[in-house]
């Protein structure tokens, strides 16, 4: 089933297909809780040693910021779901610093078996932190170096941090496929401090978690705009719940003119030029769109019920896929995005707050399929494929999974989970998008994530 | 045989009048709050005199303003007031007395008899006079309306008027055409189940249904203002069902 992982975002649909089918299967059989099999040899992965990088001064910043640099490398590539990596308890002994330096031959032998290394070194000189990443192919005897980086900043362990970030990226990105990387990326989400609740960001991996509003209010649903400017969100004001834009550029709180009603869950068009939310300004919440600036809005959907949390295609930009009351329990819908072509995608339950995947083929949710008084069903996370309609179940018996938001590489699902269900013991949690190598982000007390779009 | 008929349902008419009449005065017992007579031990209450309270609010008006009587008995088989005549016995009506007037219930039972009294004045204006800038005067205290207006309650996962949170509706929209200056804000609640999203646009759609249905009773939609709170603000914190219920209302409060 490691294949299915490897081949969600590469292979063509019939495949996908096949395996969401023998998936789904799988799934029926009781005593199978997870996508773990016995062909789960790695072999599908590619077998990449990740060498402690060589210090090359003795400026007494060094080792600490080596530290910082060398895990935050190793768990950016652990992290990127494509490598299987090796143990450092099976590297050789020696720790090359250069190319001159390292002997592919015993990286590519047993034990370490590795078909790619990568090494380097990290020097800490009068505040300046250099950093030389190389990556060889331990196969290509002749001419090995797939990449060679040189980064040069101020030191300081955010530095550290970021550079590991750049150049895990760079290695994902030769041998991902050509899909860029996400160790450079951010989620927005909400944090609870007191009776108020503020948009927060951290890095994808959970460091350097800090405040982006200080409004003392409720503020919810924080999402950011595809270049990375602005974060829109909803905040509870004297008239309600309204849509309310932070400039990411400028560092305030820039002005979104007030509309009536309740104004909820902003979702960015693609372009960035647009985003869609729900507006109840008519007297029932509906979809509209509105331009980045919150202007010229104008209504998609037209029916009695709440409509809520759209979320737009983001390969197309002409879907959007959202959360409508119109038939009773909440249920998953699509439309094009002028309101046409309404589709139910959800046959029962209480399904909540889509995300639709960068490719466009996937969306996953919150569902519970046994809502109601009583009922034991819990709320978990999904994928559905858009064309299909079948769906995989990805959380198991967590507690409360809802808010599930796709990486920009759609290899990630990051969620909110609470373990109990009581709201206070929210956290946010990343997984694969076949459900594996699930962690945890954050603390108790955060929730509603949303990944950046790069 | 026919005729007869006809009599006996005209009779089950009366009987389900009747019954319809004491289930409104029941209503009106639970709107006023709870009897802190009920609350103790209820030993021997046959032999003990009635008790009974009576409160005007506000105390004094302006001529042509109205004024809500709020009385409470306990253990009353009858209960009058001078005036108004048999009521029962706990309730609130709203008068308009044209001169002061002393409000006197007798409650009685077969123990004995309590009164109890309250004395509205009404100022008879000499002159016009510009408003006071009491803001808070004209509206009422909070305590007031909310003894007087009950919350909507909605069933889970629903936005549709139950004929329990129509009857609170129909209490608001009497209060709120006895009370001119009054505006309101309906809030709209959920549970802690679901997502806070979708929750949101629930409560919207419940306060609005509490809305629409004030706007039909003819109040005039510019003294409602909605706002929905969705699960952002609970009333009650546990994961139980009459939690639940507390947390599912559209909830009228004075907009000032």
């Amino acid at each position: 089933m490691d294949s299915f992982r490897n081949r969600l975002w590469t292979q063509p649909a019939p495949r996908l297909l096949l395996l969401l089918v023998a998936l789904a299967v799988t799934l029926s059989a009781p005593a199978q809780d997870t996508f773990h099999t016995e062909t789960s040899s790695g072999a599908d992965r590619i077998r990449i040693a990740v060498a402690d990088f060589k210090p090359a001064s003795v400026d007494p910043q060094t080792p600490a910021l080596k530290q910082t640099f060398d895990t935050t490398l190793a768990n950016d590539l652990v992290t990127a779901g494509i490598f299987d990596i090796v143990s450092k308890s099976l590297q050789p002994q020696a720790t090359p610093g250069n190319p001159q330096e390292i002997n592919l031959a015993q990286w590519s032998a047993a034990p370490s078996s590795a078909a790619m290394v990568a090494f380097g070194s990290l020097a800490a000189q009068s505040g300046r932190i250099t950093v030389q990443g190389f990556l060889f192919d331990a196969k290509n005897q002749q001419y090995p170096q797939v990449l060679a980086k040189q980064y040069a900043e101020e030191a300081s362990e955010d530095s550290a941090r970021q550079i590991a970030h750049r150049f895990a990226d760079e290695i994902i990105f030769r041998l991902g496929g050509g899909i860029p990387g996400i160790a450079e990326t951010k989620i927005f989400y909400i944090k609870f401090s007191g009776t108020s609740k503020e948009v927060w960001a951290m890095d994808y991996d959970g460091a350097n978690q800090h405040a982006i509003t200080h409004l003392g209010t409720v503020s919810i649903s924080p999402r950011v705009a595809p270049d990375n400017s602005r974060v829109a969100f909803s905040s509870l004001g004297r008239d309600g719940f309204q849509i309310r834009m932070y400039s990411l550029l400028l560092g305030r709180m820039v002005n979104v003119p007030i509309a009536g009603g309740t104004n909820l869950s902003p979702a960015w068009a693609p372009s960035g030029r647009e985003f869609a939310y729900s507006s109840s300004r008519s007297g029932d919440p509906e979809i509209w769109i509105a331009d980045s600036n919150g202007g010229s809005s104008r209504r998609i959907t037209n029916f009695k019920g709440p409509d809520v949390s759209p979320t737009f295609n983001p390969k197309s930009g002409a879907q959007i896929a959202w959360i409508s009351g119109r038939t009773g329990l909440p249920q998953v819908y699509i439309m094009e995005a002028d309101g046409s072509g309404v589709q139910r995608m959800t046959d029962g339950g209480y399904a909540t707050s889509p995300s639709w995947s960068p490719n466009g083929q996937f969306l996953t949710f919150a569902w519970n399929r046994k809502y109601g008084p009583g009922a034991p069903g819990g709320q978990d996370i999904y994928i559905m494929e858009v064309a299909s309609k079948r769906w995989i179940q990805l959380t198991h018996d967590i507690g409360r999974c809802d808010f599930p938001s796709w990486s920009p590489d759609g290899r990630h699902i990051v969620f909110a989970n609470s373990a109990s269900g009581r709201p206070g013991d929210t956290k946010i949690m990343t997984m694969l998008a076949d459900g594996t190598q699930r962690q945890a982000l954050s603390g108790a007390g955060a929730d509603m994530p949303n990944w950046s779009w790069k | 045989m026919i005729v007869k008929f006809v009599r006996w349902k005209k009779l089950v008419s009366a009987a389900v009048a009747v019954t319809a009449m004491a289930t409104l005065s029941g209503c009106h017992k639970k709107a006023s709050g709870v009897n802190p007579a009920s609350l103790g031990p209820t030993t021997d209450t046959t032999a003990a005199a009635p008790t009974a309270t009576i409160s005007a609010d506000p105390l004094s008006i302006d001529l042509g303003q109205s004024v809500v009587l709020n009385w409470r008995t306990s253990n009353a088989t009858s209960v009058s007031i001078d005036g108004i005549g048999q009521v029962p016995v706990n309730g609130t009506q709203t008068v308009s007395p044209s001169n002061s007037t002393n409000f006197h219930l007798v409650a009685k039972n077969d123990g004995g008899s309590t009164e109890a009294n309250v004395r509205v004045t009404v100022r008879v204006a000499a002159a016009p006079s510009a408003p006071t800038g009491e803001t808070a005067g004209d509206m009422g205290s909070d305590a007031a309306f909310h003894a007087a207006v009950p919350d909507a309650f909605f069933d889970y996962d629903s936005y549709e008027l139950r004929p329990d949170a129509q009857q609170a509706v129909s209490t608001a929209s009497a209060y709120l055409a006895a009370h001119p200056a009054i505006r309101v804000v309906i809030g709209g609640y959920s549970d802690e189940r679901g997502s806070a999203e979708y929750n949101l646009a629930l409560g919207e759609n419940r306060a609005n249904a509490a809305r629409q249905s004030l706007v039909t009773a003819g109040i005039a939609p510019s003294r409602l203002r909605v706002v929905s709170y969705g699960k952002e603000k609970q009333f009650c914190s546990e994961s139980s069902e009459s939690c639940w219920q507390q947390n599912r209302r559209a909830q009228f409060s004075l907009d000032r």
